[in-house]
């Protein structure tokens, strides 16, 4: 069955956990004692409708605040695809949690209530599935029933969304707009009985019309290697198996391929899966190889085909989303994870913050704080091979590890 | 040939034989085992002999083949499980030729470290963190690989793959380190140890589909089979005097059921089914109606029961 990961994005109030509930009511995905558990807790609170956020709000703490605090994941599947949604929090504190739930994700969807418009957040949430290249995001115009199912109302926000569009740097992102009411039901599943003049598809319906091929982003083959199978056993003495997963294309029996750093050229021997023995190895699938030659190759190198060399750089300059309470500082050191690689990085300058509203950029900056973005130049001790953020999203990518905490302090997109 | 995207749509029927399957949710998991073995110096597998934790050998010797799963299950023993499931658990560690470590819940009453509860719904399952917590401490393992699943209850979706905890084995859901894109970081001080969780983006249908096409040996306890049973709270309940408190009035009558989820047998219901074979429970689950989780009483306890635990450093 396909998997397609969703991130949401919405402000405080925007309706986000009970549009998502309204999807696993609508799609009978609630199971008859979480929908028990609802009816129940909807009564004893005095509602007279079904509290759908219920089923998605799992801390304590948020059922006491009746805000999303933390990433979470939701389950559900139709007939032709299993749905993995990332809910991730909309206020401004938790940038972070958004950047992480796109980052996974394939498809974005920004809620906007209907009574406010396009506020600021809105911004921040466009700018976030932009930068994070979401391949299609569906703005789901929420509340409709509160603004009597307006068409004007309707387009308006449409108008002032799009304006926005024109200031987005991947213009390539696919944008559907479908007026919604999660509350009442209104094309989220079923279509609306209240907004004839709504032409387009549902929520469900575009979801599931969502092409998987189309919407992973396609590059040049990589295969960063994770571990190294050494058996050791009498029926596999000579065997050693470079362990990891394949990136952006796919790998074939006797492609030849160079080991970086080394520069090692040789060819793939064998591709294995489990214990059996395939020609191709596939984008995204987890496989063994092995080499005709004996080269030396260790966890952190990357195999790559002849020809298809990515940068090999000790300098790169990446747009940084920090999600640390520590600052990133001008000349600060950190561990940076690229894939399964690690190496030392140095501050060496910040160029400039770029405000996520798209209200312009920032200069002079020495220090980063939680939640900012910006342009970051880094120094690092021994060479790394990356591709353009742009060009591909994993192997244009990498964390920061503050090696005080071990958290994971920042994320970077290579320019 | 099929293309890939025909066979990410039909993973189970348009494998073509020059590709591996295209079961996202099986690569992930065998990266994940993959980044643990290379990451930590002593990773355990926890191993309950339920389906989850069979799943989870079935992935790691795939990670790893043909050299051995390059590190030991461990099994925290409440001293109240089936018996179907150790005579489960003991050969599969013989055909795998893994080290199995056992530690026991009894222990750590006998030495005083926990009081057993009592009363109608005693049981043993919230005594377990205690064990597992000396277990770590006393082999110093830096990384617990466990089959929890985020689909499972509203406190785990927000359960990372990498999840630290502290030295009392606590987590603080607050402060959860991002996990961005495939990257996991592995980085921990000492005393600190991770939590693994491989199978997180598995739903519970994934798990039983994957045991049915893979066709991996589950305990009995799995299929209908008959019982004495005892009804409770509109639960199905093993009558087995002395593990599982029984009223005088609770009458015990023999059904045919089966186990949809296998912990203490003081906390685990039975539900009613004829399904007696692995299709049969791929399609039961199918047209299930009732969460797997709702047959757990000790969720039940509460609203916020199962991240109460979690916070305490239950699995």
């Amino acid at each position: 069955m396909e998997v397609l990961k969703i991130a949401t994005a919405g402000s405080v109030d925007d309706g986000k956990s009970t549009l998502i509930g309204r999807l696993l009511y609508d799609t009978k995905s609630l199971t008859d004692d979480k929908l028990e558990a609802i009816e129940r807790t909807s009564k004893q609170k005095g509602y007279d409708y079904l509290d759908f956020s219920l089923a998605t709000d799992g801390l304590v703490a948020e059922r006491e605040q009746g805000i999303t605090i933390d990433v979470a994941h939701i389950y559900f599947s139709t007939a032709t695809k299993s749905y993995i949604i990332a809910d991730t929090p909309g206020h401004v504190e938790y940038t972070r949690n958004m950047v992480t739930g796109a980052s996974t994700s394939q498809a974005a969807i920004i809620l906007i209530d209907a009574r406010k418009g396009v506020i600021e957040q809105t911004n921040r949430h466009f700018f976030i599935n932009n930068l994070l290249r979401i391949k299609d995001v569906i703005v789901a115009i929420n509340k409709m029933d509160l603004v009597n199912f307006s068409e004007d109302a309707y387009n308006d926000i449409k108008a002032d969304f799009e304006e926005l569009m024109g200031k987005r740097d991947y213009q390539d992102q696919k944008i559907t707009f479908i007026p919604v009411s999660a509350l009442k039901g209104d094309n989220v599943v079923n279509r609306s009985q209240n907004m004839d003049w709504y032409t387009g598809q549902t929520l469900l319906e575009h979801l599931e019309e969502l092409d998987l091929q189309d919407i992973y982003n396609v590059g040049t083959p990589r295969f960063p290697v994770q571990y190294v199978i050494r058996p050791k056993t009498e029926e596999f003495h000579d065997f050693r198996g470079f362990a990891g997963k394949v990136y952006g294309g796919e790998l074939s029996v006797g492609d030849e391929v160079v080991v970086l750093p080394s520069m090692t050229r040789s060819k793939i021997k064998a591709i294995y899966f489990y214990d059996t023995e395939y020609q191709t190895a596939p984008r995204r699938s987890s496989v063994t190889i092995t080499l005709e030659d004996e080269v030396n190759v260790s966890r952190g190198d990357m195999l790559v085909k002849v020809g298809d060399l990515p940068i090999i750089d000790k300098q790169l300059t990446a747009t940084i989303s920090w999600m640390d309470s520590n600052q990133l500082t001008v000349g600060g050191k950190y561990v940076l994870q690229h894939g399964v690689n690690k190496t030392l990085a140095k501050v060496d300058a910040i160029d400039h913050k770029i405000h996520p509203d798209y209200s312009g950029i920032e200069e002079n900056v020495s220090s980063l704080n939680m939640n900012d973005i910006a342009k970051v130049r880094l120094r690092l001790n021994k060479p790394i091979f990356y591709d353009r953020f742009k060009e591909h999203r994993t192997n244009g990518s990498f964390i920061i590890i503050d090696s005080r905490t071990n958290h994971t302090a920042g994320v970077g997109f290579i320019e | 040939m099929s293309t890939l995207a025909e066979e990410i749509k039909n993973p189970f029927t348009l494998t073509a034989p020059e590709r591996p399957n295209a079961n996202a949710l099986e690569h992930e998991a065998i990266y994940i085992l993959r980044e643990v073995a290379a990451q930590f110096e002593r990773p355990v597998l926890l191993f309950s002999g339920g389906k989850d934790s069979i799943t989870l050998v079935r992935l790691a010797q795939k990670a790893f083949w043909p050299a051995k799963i390059p590190f030991p299950l461990m099994h925290i023993d409440t001293g109240h499980n089936f018996p179907e499931t150790i005579e489960f658990r003991d050969k599969l560690v013989e055909e795998l030729g893994v080290e199995l470590i056992v530690r026991n819940v009894q222990d750590s009453i006998d030495q005083g470290k926990v009081v057993e509860e009592t009363g109608k719904y005693a049981s043993r399952n919230i005594l377990q963190t205690t064990t597992l917590l000396d277990a770590i401490e006393e082999f110093k393992f830096d990384a617990c690989i466990g089959g929890a699943r985020r689909d499972e209850e509203k406190a785990r979706a927000k359960e990372r793959i990498f999840s630290v905890r502290d030295d009392f084995g606590q987590w603080d859901e607050k402060n959860q380190r991002p996990e961005l894109f495939d990257m996991l970081n592995g980085q921990i001080e000492m005393g600190q140890n991770v939590r693994v969780f491989p199978i997180s983006n598995w739903t519970e249908l994934d798990v039983w589909s994957y045991i049915q096409k893979e066709n991996i040996e589950i305990p009995s306890i799995y299929f209908a089979h008959k019982r004495n049973t005892f009804l409770r709270d509109g639960l199905i309940w093993s009558a087995e005097d002395g593990v599982v408190f029984r009223a005088e009035d609770e009458k015990v009558e023999e059904r045919i059921v089966r186990f949809r989820t296998v912990g203490d047998m003081s906390c685990t219901a039975a539900v009613e089914s004829y399904a007696d074979t692995i299709d049969k429970v791929v399609s039961e689950i199918r047209d299930s109606k009732i969460s797997e989780r709702g047959a757990r009483i000790d969720d039940k306890r509460s609203e916020a029961a199962m991240e109460k635990r979690k916070q305490q450093g239950y699995f």
